[in-house]
C-alpha cells in the first residue's frame, strides 16, 4: 500500500479552480519533486492535503486511511516566511513545537522531549544556536531550524513548501544529507521545487503540476523536455537540453 | 483599609490582568481586536441589565462574554465573506456599540451607567462600591471581580501553555498537530471579553485598549522570551498603575487618565533604552565602536 494517495483533488479560490483533478500515488521511500510556475497551484496542493483550505473535491489517504485520522503521520515544513520571526522564542524551543504531537495537549514537555530537540538541531549543525532567539538567525539558519523541528516531530510523511528558497550553500548541502537521511529511513518526503537545473539530482519522483497533473512518475522518465514544455506553457527556452534529459 | 491601598491594589490587578491578556494579542497581531472588544461589551453589559435589572458582577461577566465572543464571531465572519479584517472589526464593534449606547439612553433613568463613565472609568468611585457578606464589608466590588478574573486568566496561560505559545507563532503547523486552534482563540477572545468587563468599571473602555497593548508591546521589546514578556508586560501595567496613581493625585487630574499616559511614557523611553531591540542598541549597532 502506497503511503500517500491523492485521489481527484480540486480547489477553487472565489469560484475560481486553482486545482484541478489531481491525482497521483506515492511509493514508500521516496523523494518527491513538486515542479510547475508560479501561481501554478504548488503550495496550494500541499494546503488543500492537509486541510488549511478546503476541497471542492476528493480525498487524501495516507497508509489506506483518510489523513484526518492519520495527521500525526504527516510533517509540514512551510515556506519560511510564513511565521513572524521576531516571535519571542529561540531555536530550542520552535524545534521542541515538532515534539508537541507526541507530549499530548495540556501537558508540559518531557526531559526526553527536550533530549531529542537537541539532537534535531545538532542533526542539521544548529546545537551552537539553541539558545539563541530566532530572529538573530539568518535566513538559512531559520530554515534548518524548521527542518529540525520536522525531524523532531518524528512523521512517516513530510511535506516541505520550498525549503531551498533564499538559503545558503551551507544549508542546502544540510538538507540534502537530511532529505537523503529520511529516505534511508522508509520517509516519503514531497518537496515544492523551484531549481529545474537540479531536480534531477535530488528527486527518485517528479510531479509537473500546473493546476492539472501535467505528469508523475519516476524523474528518470517523466522529466523529459515534452513534459517541462507542457507545465510551463513552452516558456523554458534557456534551459539547455543537457541540463533536463542529462 | 484605606481608600488609596484600594485604589492601588485595582489598579495594580488591572495591569497584571491586561499584561497577561495583551501580550498573546500582540503577538499575534489583534490588537485592533481590543479596541473592538472593549467597546462592544457596553452592549453587553446592558443587555445583562435589560435580563437581571442589575449592574452585578456575574451577570456582567456572562453579558459581556456572550458579546465579546459574538463580536469575534462577526469579525471572523465578514472577513470569511470576503470583507477585509479592518474593515470588518470597523463595521462590527461600531454597530454593537452603537447599538449599546442607544440602549443605555432608553434606560437612562433607571442605571447607574452612562456613556462617559462606560468611556472613562472612574477608579477613584472604586472604593465606595464595596461588598458586603452578612452585614460586613470584605472590600470593593472591583477588586474581588478582578481578582476572580485574574484566577482564570492565571489559570488558562499555565493550563494551555504551549498550545497558546504555537498557534500564536504557527498556527498552521498547530493545525496538523491537532491543536485546536479556533478553540484556543475564543478562548483568548473569551479572557480578553471578562478582563475588559472586570477592568471597565476602574478605567473605561478606551483607556483599557491603552492598558492591553502598551505594556505589551512595552515587554516586547524587553526580551526575547514568551514566559518573561508575560511577567514583563504585567509589571509594567503594575508600574504605570503606580506611577499615574502617585502622579495623579500629586497633580489632582484623573487617574485612569494619568495610568494610561504612563504607560505611553515607559513604551517610549524602553523604545529608546531597551538592551535588545532599543533605538540606542540599533544604532551603536550601526556605527563601529
Amino acid at each position: 500500500m502506497n503511503p500517500l494517495v491523492v485521489d481527484q483533488m480540486t480547489v477553487a479560490y472565489d469560484r475560481q479552480l486553482v486545482l484541478e483533478d489531481v491525482s497521483f500515488s506515492v511509493p514508500e521511500g521516496k523523494l518527491v519533486g513538486i515542479i510547475g510556475p508560479n501561481g501554478a497551484g504548488k503550495s496550494t496542493l500541499m494546503k488543500a492535503m492537509l486541510n488549511f483550505i478546503p476541497r471542492m473535491h476528493g480525498n487524501v489517504f495516507v497508509y489506506g486511511q483518510p489523513y484526518e485520522k492519520q495527521r500525526h503521520l504527516v510533517g509540514y515544513v512551510p515556506q519560511r516566511n510564513s511565521v513572524d520571526w521576531d516571535f519571542p522564542t529561540n531555536a530550542l524551543d520552535v524545534v521542541l513545537m515538532g515534539r508537541y504531537g507526541h507530549i499530548g495537549l495540556w501537558k508540559r514537555p518531557r526531559k526526553e522531549d527536550v533530549e531529542i530537540a537537541m539532537q534535531c538541531l545538532d542533526k542539521v549543525g544548529m546545537l551552537p544556536y539553541a539558545k539563541r532567539q530566532i530572529s538573530q538567525l539568518s535566513g538559512g539558519q531559520q530554515q534548518r531550524v524548521f527542518l529540525a523541528r520536522a525531524l523532531a516531530q518524528d512523521a512517516s510523511i513530510y511535506l516541505m513548501d520550498e525549503p531551498f528558497v533564499g538559503v545558503d550553500a551551507a544549508t542546502e548541502k544540510a538538507i540534502i544529507q537530511l532529505l537523503n537521511e529520511l529516505k534511508t529511513r522508509g520517509k516519503t518526503v514531497l518537496v515544492v521545487h523551484h531549481d529545474l537545473q537540479t531536480v534531477r539530482d535530488y528527486f527518485d519522483y517528479v510531479l509537473l503540476l500546473n493546476k492539472r497533473v501535467i505528469a508523475f512518475g519516476e524523474t528518470e522518465r517523466t522529466f523529459t523536455y515534452d513534459h517541462i514544455q507542457n507545465t510551463y506553457g513552452g516558456k523554458v527556452t534557456f534551459l539547455s537540453a543537457t541540463h533536463i534529459v542529462g | 483599609m484605606s481608600y488609596t491601598i484600594w485604589i492601588l491594589l485595582t489598579a495594580t490587578l488591572v495591569g497584571i490582568n491586561c499584561g497577561l491578556v495583551g501580550t498573546f494579542l500582540v503577538l499575534r497581531k489583534m490588537s485592533m481586536l481590543s479596541d473592538a472588544i472593549s467597546h462592544s461589551v457596553l452592549l453587553g453589559i446592558v443587555g445583562a441589565y435589560m435580563v437581571s435589572h442589575q449592574l452585578q458582577g456575574v451577570s456582567m461577566l456572562i453579558g459581556a462574554l456572550l458579546v465579546g465572543l459574538l463580536t469575534t464571531f462577526l469579525v471572523q465572519l465578514l472577513h470569511q465573506k470576503g470583507v477585509q479584517s479592518d474593515a470588518a472589526i470597523g463595521v462590527v464593534f461600531t454597530c454593537l456599540f452603537a447599538i449599546g449606547v442607544v440602549l443605555i439612553s432608553l434606560f437612562a433613568d433607571r442605571v447607574h451607567l452612562d456613556v462617559e463613565h462606560a468611556l472613562m472609568g472612574e477608579i477613584a468611585f472604586v472604593p465606595w462600591d464595596v461588598l458586603e457578606v452578612g452585614g460586613r464589608s470584605i472590600g470593593p466590588k472591583a477588586v474581588w471581580l478582578l481578582g476572580f478574573v485574574l484566577a482564570i486568566n492565571i489559570f488558562v496561560i499555565v493550563f494551555a501553555y504551549k498550545e497558546l505559545k504555537i498557534s500564536s507563532f504557527d498556527s498552521e503547523m498547530a493545525i496538523t498537530l491537532g491543536i485546536p486552534v479556533v478553540l484556543i482563540h475564543y478562548v483568548l477572545m473569551g479572557m480578553l471579553s471578562l478582563t475588559t468587563v472586570a477592568s471597565f468599571d476602574s478605567v473605561g473602555a478606551i483607556l483599557v485598549v491603552a492598558m492591553l497593548i502598551v505594556p505589551s508591546a512595552t515587554a516586547y521589546l524587553w526580551t526575547d522570551r514568551l514566559s518573561t514578556m508575560l511577567i514583563c508586560s504585567a509589571f509594567i501595567g503594575v508600574l504605570a498603575s503606580v506611577i499615574g496613581y502617585v502622579g495623579a493625585t500629586a497633580f489632582n487630574v484623573s487617574i485612569s487618565g494619568a495610568i494610561a499616559v504612563s504607560t505611553g511614557v515607559i513604551f517610549f523611553v524602553s523604545l529608546w533604552i531597551a538592551p535588545k531591540h532599543g533605538l540606542l542598541r540599533k544604532w551603536m549597532k550601526k556605527s563601529p565602536a
